[in-house]
C-alpha cells in the first residue's frame, strides 16, 4: 500500500490543481498495473463488495485499542470519519508488512461470507501491520467515501497524460459498471479496445444561469427547452446490448419494463440523452395545447428503489424518456457535430418510429427574443419543470462541465421562513461543526417540524451558528441536539408533495438555506397552513 | 469539623480560601498566582500577580506595567493558612503547575502542560497530590502525538523540498512558546524569519538565556529575493493573509494539535499540517494523572464530559469545573468550532 499511500498524501498535502494532477500522473506511470486500475475505481466511486459491516469495525476497533464503546463513539463524531477515527485510535502497528493494493483488496474481498471470528482475525492482523496513512486507506477500502479532492474529470486528465490516450476516449471508456477485477489496464489505454457494448458516453453538463440570459447575446444562436424534474438517462440499443444509464452511471435498464418495446424499434448504433419521467397523459394542456406532464418526482421515486416494478405502479406512474440529443447514430458518435444538426437527426429519428412507444421529443421552445423565453419560463411550474435549458446552437456535446454552451435557467425556488429545532454536526470537511438543522413552522400554538437542510450558509455563519448551539443545547439525543427556537431561516425549495411519512404531510425537493433571518422574530415564521396553501397551488 | 475545601470554584477563577488568592482569575482579583503567559491564563487587571521568575518577562512585555513578584520552582511559599509552590508544567517556557497545600492535603493545578520534553519550557515534573484539577485540551482518544524529533524532521524535510523548488516556507504557530519551540527543534538549513509578534516574545525568551537560534525579522524588504528559501515563523492568522503573499512563491503550514484531524485541516484549506502541541495528548493526559497519585481529578477546559467519565470509570472522584481557560485568539483560530463536550454539558461544580 506504500505507493497508494504516497499518493494519497501528496494528492491530501495539497490544495492546488496542478500539484494534484502532477502527483496522479506520476502515479498511473509507475505504480504496478493492478493498483492503477484499483485506484482509477476507488477515485471513480467504486469499491470492492463490503466485507465487514461498519458496526463490526467499531466494536472491534474500540476492544483493540482498549477503549469502551461510548469512548469510541464520542471519538467518531469529534472526527467526523469512522475510518479516520479508527486509525487514529488503534496503538501503533507493531511490525510493518508492505501489501500492495491490489493485494490488500483481494484479502478484503476473499473475506465476504467468511464468519465472524475469522473475519475479526484478519481485519486486526491488518491493523497491526499498517503505518497510519495505511491504515485510514486500508479502513476505507471497507467504509468506502475516498475524497481526496480529486474530481473523475482530474482523474481521467491525469490518465490521459500518463498514457496519451486521449481523455474524451478515456472518460468514454471509463463509464458504466466495469470490474476492476476483470478490467485490465491495458483494456484501458489500448486504442482498439472496445467492440459492441453498452457502456454510455460521459453526460454533457449545464452550468448555472445565475443572472438571466441578457449576456448570452443574440438570442437566434441559442436554443431553449423545458428542464425536466426527472431522471437524466442515456439510452444505448447497439448490437446485443440495450440499456438504460443514469447519470449517476448507474444501469436501470431494469426498473423500467415498458422501455423494452424501444429495443425492437430503435435501429441499432443509437444513443439518446434524455429525460426518464412518469407521465400523466391525462393532463390536458396549456395555451399551446401540449397535452401531458411529468407527474411529481415522488412518482418517480416510488419506482427507483425497487428492482421489479409492480403492475400498480406501472399504471399509476408509467415511464417515458423526453429525449433531447442524439449522441450517436448507425453507430457513428455525433457528440462533436453541432447541437442543431443532433436535435434535426433526433427529430427525425423520432418520426420514423411508431406512436405509442414510450419515447418523445423532449419539445423545443420557440422564442423570439429574451424576454419572451422569460415570460414562457415563468409557467414552468404548471408543466413541472423545474425551469429551462438554453443550449448554443452550434455546440458540441461536451464532456462533463464546459462553461459556456450549456445553462439551466431554473426558476427562482419557493421560499418560507421557518426556525431551526434541532442541529447535528456534518461529516468530513464538516466534522465538528453545526451544518445539518432540522427545521419548523408555526401550526397554532405547536411547532411543527417540516424538513432539513445543510447548505446554503456561508462558513461564518456555520461557525457563528455552531457556537450558538453549544451554548443554547437544551437536550442531546446522541449527535443531534436539540436547541431553543430562536434562528430563523428562509428555506428555498424546488417543489413541495404530500407525505404521509412526514409528520407536517408534506416533503419539500431540495431544501436548502436562502438566508439567515436575523431580522426576523420567531413569532413571523410561516405556518403549516401556508405550506398547504403552497401543496394545493402545486396540485393545481 | 467540615472545612473549606482548599481549592474552590468561583464565578471569577480558581480560588483558595485559606490563602485568600486565586489562580489564573478571569476577572480582576486582588492576588492572582498564574500558572503561565497565555493570555487565557495570565489576564489584564488583578492587583498583585505571582508567577515563576522564568514567566514575568513574557508576562509583563503582554501585560505592561503590572505588581508581580517571581518565585522559583519548588520553593515553598507560605500564603495565610496555606504553603504553595510551582512546579514546571512543560508547556511553556516559565509555565508552571501550582501546589497548594494545607496540613497535608495537597492540591494541583496543572494550568495547561505537556508531558513530552520539548528541549526549551522546563520539563513537566510530576506533584503527588490528593486533588488535580487538569485541562484535557486534548482529551480524547484520537489525540496521540509523535515523538517531537520525528515531527521535527519532518517539517525539516518539508522546508528543504521548499527550498529545493525555490520556494519559502510560511509555517503558522502560536507566537508565544510554540513558535520557538519550532525554530528551536526544526534542523536549520536556512534562514528563519519571524513576524512581528513572534519575533518579541523571540527577543524576549532569548534575553533570558534560551537558546534559540538566529532570527531576522521580516520587515517591510525581508522577502523571498533577500532570504531565498527561508523559514518564515508566523501566528496563524497571517497564514493566507497579504502579509504572507509579499514573501513571493510559498508553501503554507499550520504546526497545530488539531491538526491530527484531517477535516479540521481541510476545512482550513490547508494542504500541510504539522501535529505539533503544547497540550498532553491522551496519554499524556492519563500518565500523568495517574503519576500525582491522587483520588480527585477535575477537569476544566477541553473535552470535559467524556473525560470525565473515561476517569470515573477508571476510579476516580472526578468532576468537571466550568472555566473561561482555552479561548486564547490566536490558537482559537485553530480550534474545532464544535466540542462536543463544552462546560456545562454535564453536572460538574465545586465540591
Amino acid at each position: 500500500m506504500k505507493a497508494f499511500a504516497a499518493l494519497f498524501t501528496a494528492l491530501d498535502g495539497t490544495t492546488k490543481t496542478s500539484a494534484k494532477l502532477a502527483a496522479l500522473t506520476e502515479y498511473f506511470r509507475t505504480a504496478p498495473e493492478a493498483d492503477r486500475i484499483w485506484t482509477i475505481a476507488l477515485l471513480s466511486g467504486r469499491r470492492p463488495k463490503r466485507s465487514v459491516s461498519a458496526t463490526e469495525l467499531r466494536a472491534w476497533a474500540a476492544e483493540a485499542a482498549g477503549l469502551p464503546l461510548w469512548l469510541f463513539e464520542e471519538s467518531y463524531a469529534m472526527v467526523g470519519d469512522l475510518a479516520e477515527t479508527i486509525a487514529l485510535i488503534l496503538p501503533p502497528a507493531e511490525a510493518r508488512v508492505e501489501v500492495s493494493l491490489s493485494e490488500m483488496i483481494a484479502a478484503l474481498i476473499a473475506l465476504t461470507g467468511q464468519p465472524e471470528a475469522q473475519r475479526r482475525a484478519a481485519i486486526l492482523r491488518h491493523w497491526g501491520q499498517l503505518g497510519a496513512t495505511e491504515r485510514l486507506l486500508f479502513n476505507k477500502l471497507i467504509t468506502g467515501g475516498y475524497r481526496m479532492g480529486v474530481s473523475q474529470g482530474l482523474m481521467t486528465r491525469a490518465l490521459a497524460m500518463a498514457t496519451g490516450v486521449e481523455e474524451a476516449v478515456l472518460a468514454h471508456r471509463l463509464m458504466g459498471d466495469w470490474s476492476p477485477q476483470e478490467m485490465r489496464f491495458e483494456m484501458l489505454v489500448r486504442a482498439d479496445a472496445g467492440g459492441p457494448d453498452s457502456r454510455p458516453y460521459p453526460f454533457a453538463l449545464a452550468a448555472p444561469l445565475e443572472e438571466g440570459p441578457d449576456s448570452l447575446g443574440d438570442p437566434g444562436g441559442w436554443r431553449a427547452e423545458w428542464k425536466w424534474d426527472g431522471i437524466r438517462g442515456q439510452l444505448i440499443q447497439r448490437a446485443g446490448a440495450f440499456a438504460l444509464w443514469s447519470r449517476g452511471e448507474e444501469l436501470i435498464t431494469d426498473r423500467f419494463p415498458e422501455f423494452a418495446p424501444l429495443a425492437d424499434f430503435l435501429p441499432h448504433g443509437t444513443v439518446l440523452d434524455g429525460e426518464v419521467v412518469a407521465w400523466d397523459g391525462a393532463w390536458d394542456g396549456t395555451s399551446d395545447g401540449a397535452a401531458g406532464r411529468p407527474l411529481p418526482f415522488a412518482d418517480l421515486q416510488k419506482r427507483i428503489g425497487r428492482k421489479t416494478v409492480p403492475r400498480k405502479l406501472l399504471a399509476e406512474a408509467p415511464a417515458l424518456m423526453l429525449a433531447y440529443d442524439l449522441l450517436e447514430e448507425a453507430g457513428q458518435d455525433l457528440r462533436e457535430h453541432p447541437f442543431d444538426a443532433r436535435r434535426a437527426r433526433l427529430e427525425a429519428l423520432v418520426a420514423r418510429l411508431p406512436e405509442g412507444l414510450p419515447l418523445r421529443l423532449s419539445p423545443a421552445i420557440a422564442f423570439d427574443d429574451w424576454a419572451s423565453l422569460a415570460a414562457t419560463r415563468a409557467t414552468a411550474r404548471e408543466r413541472l419543470a423545474e425551469g429551462v435549458m438554453l443550449k448554443r446552437a452550434t455546440s458540441p456535446y461536451h464532456v462533463g462541465r464546459k462553461r459556456g454552451d450549456w445553462w439551466k435557467w431554473k426558476l427562482d425556488p419557493w421560499t418560507v421562513d421557518a426556525v431551526m429545532i434541532y442541529a447535528q454536526a456534518g461529516h468530513g470537511r464538516r466534522a465538528n461543526l453545526y451544518t445539518d438543522f432540522t427545521f419548523a413552522v408555526r401550526d397554532g400554538n405547536a411547532l411543527v417540524p417540516f424538513t432539513k437542510a445543510y447548505s446554503g450558509l456561508t462558513d461564518a455563519e456555520f461557525a457563528e451558528i455552531t457556537r450558538w448551539v453549544q451554548k443554547n443545547t437544551l437536550e442531546r439525543f446522541g449527535p443531534v441536539r436539540r436547541v431553543p427556537p430562536e434562528l430563523v431561516f428562509e428555506i428555498g425549495f424546488e417543489g413541495i408533495q404530500e407525505s404521509p411519512r412526514h409528520k407536517s404531510g408534506i416533503a419539500l425537493r431540495f431544501p436548502r438555506m436562502i438566508r439567515w433571518r436575523r431580522d426576523k422574530p420567531v413569532d413571523e415564521i410561516d405556518t403549516l397552513e401556508g405550506l398547504r396553501g403552497l401543496l394545493r397551488a402545486a396540485q393545481a | 469539623m467540615a472545612e473549606n475545601p482548599v481549592l474552590t470554584f468561583t464565578d471569577r477563577g480558581i480560588f483558595c480560601p485559606d490563602g485568600g488568592f486565586f489562580i489564573d482569575p478571569w476577572r480582576p482579583v486582588d492576588h492572582a498566582l498564574i500558572t503561565h503567559g497565555h493570555s487565557d491564563h495570565a489576564r489584564w487587571g488583578h492587583r498583585r500577580y505571582l508567577a515563576t521568575h522564568q514567566a514575568l518577562p513574557v508576562m509583563r512585555q503582554r501585560l505592561g506595567q503590572i505588581d508581580a513578584a517571581g518565585i522559583a520552582y519548588g520553593e515553598r511559599l507560605q500564603i495565610g493558612g496555606v504553603t504553595v509552590s510551582f512546579h514546571p508544567a512543560g508547556h511553556v517556557p516559565g509555565s508552571a503547575q501550582i501546589a497548594v497545600e494545607r496540613r497535608g492535603e495537597v492540591w494541583v493545578v496543572s494550568g495547561d502542560y505537556k508531558v513530552e520534553p520539548d528541549g526549551l519550557a522546563e520539563g513537566f515534573v510530576p506533584v503527588r497530590c490528593h486533588a488535580f484539577i487538569s485541562e484535557c485540551t486534548f482529551g480524547l482518544p484520537v489525540f496521540r502525538w509523535q515523538p517531537q524529533a520525528r515531527v521535527m524532521e519532518d517539517i525539516t524535510r518539508w522546508w528543504a523540498a521548499n527550498a529545493a523548488a525555490g520556494k519559502m516556507s510560511i509555517l503558522g504557530a502560536y507566537s508565544f512558546g510554540k513558535a520557538q519551540r519550532l525554530m528551536a527543534g526544526v534542523e536549520r538549513i536556512g534562514p528563519i524569519l519571524t513576524h512581528g509578534a513572534v519575533e518579541e516574545m523571540t527577543a524576549t525568551l532569548r534575553a533570558q538565556g534560551y537558546p534559540l537560534p538566529e532570527t531576522v525579522r521580516a520587515v517591510a524588504g525581508v522577502d523571498g529575493k533577500t532570504h531565498p528559501g527561508a523559514l518564515v515563523i508566523a501566528p496563524p492568522a497571517a497564514l493566507g493573509s497579504a502579509w504572507a503573499r509579499r514573501f513571493g512563491p510559498a508553501e503554507e503550514a499550520f504546526a497545530s494539535g488539531w491538526m491530527a484531524v484531517r477535516g479540521i485541516r481541510r476545512r482550513r484549506a490547508l494542504g500541510t499540517g504539522f501535529v505539533v502541541s503544547d497540550h498532553a495528548d491522551w496519554d499524556g493526559l492519563n500518565s500523568a494523572i495517574r503519576a500525582t497519585g491522587c483520588e480527585r481529578v477535575f477537569v476544566t477546559h477541553g473535552y470535559t464530559a467524556p473525560f470525565r467519565r473515561w476517569l470515573a470509570e477508571k476510579g476516580y472522584d472526578a468532576g468537571i469545573v466550568a472555566t473561561e481557560y482555552g479561548e486564547e485568539a490566536e490558537e482559537a483560530a485553530a480550534a474545532p468550532v464544535a466540542d462536543p463536550a463544552a462546560p456545562g454539558a454535564e453536572a460538574g461544580g465545586a465540591p
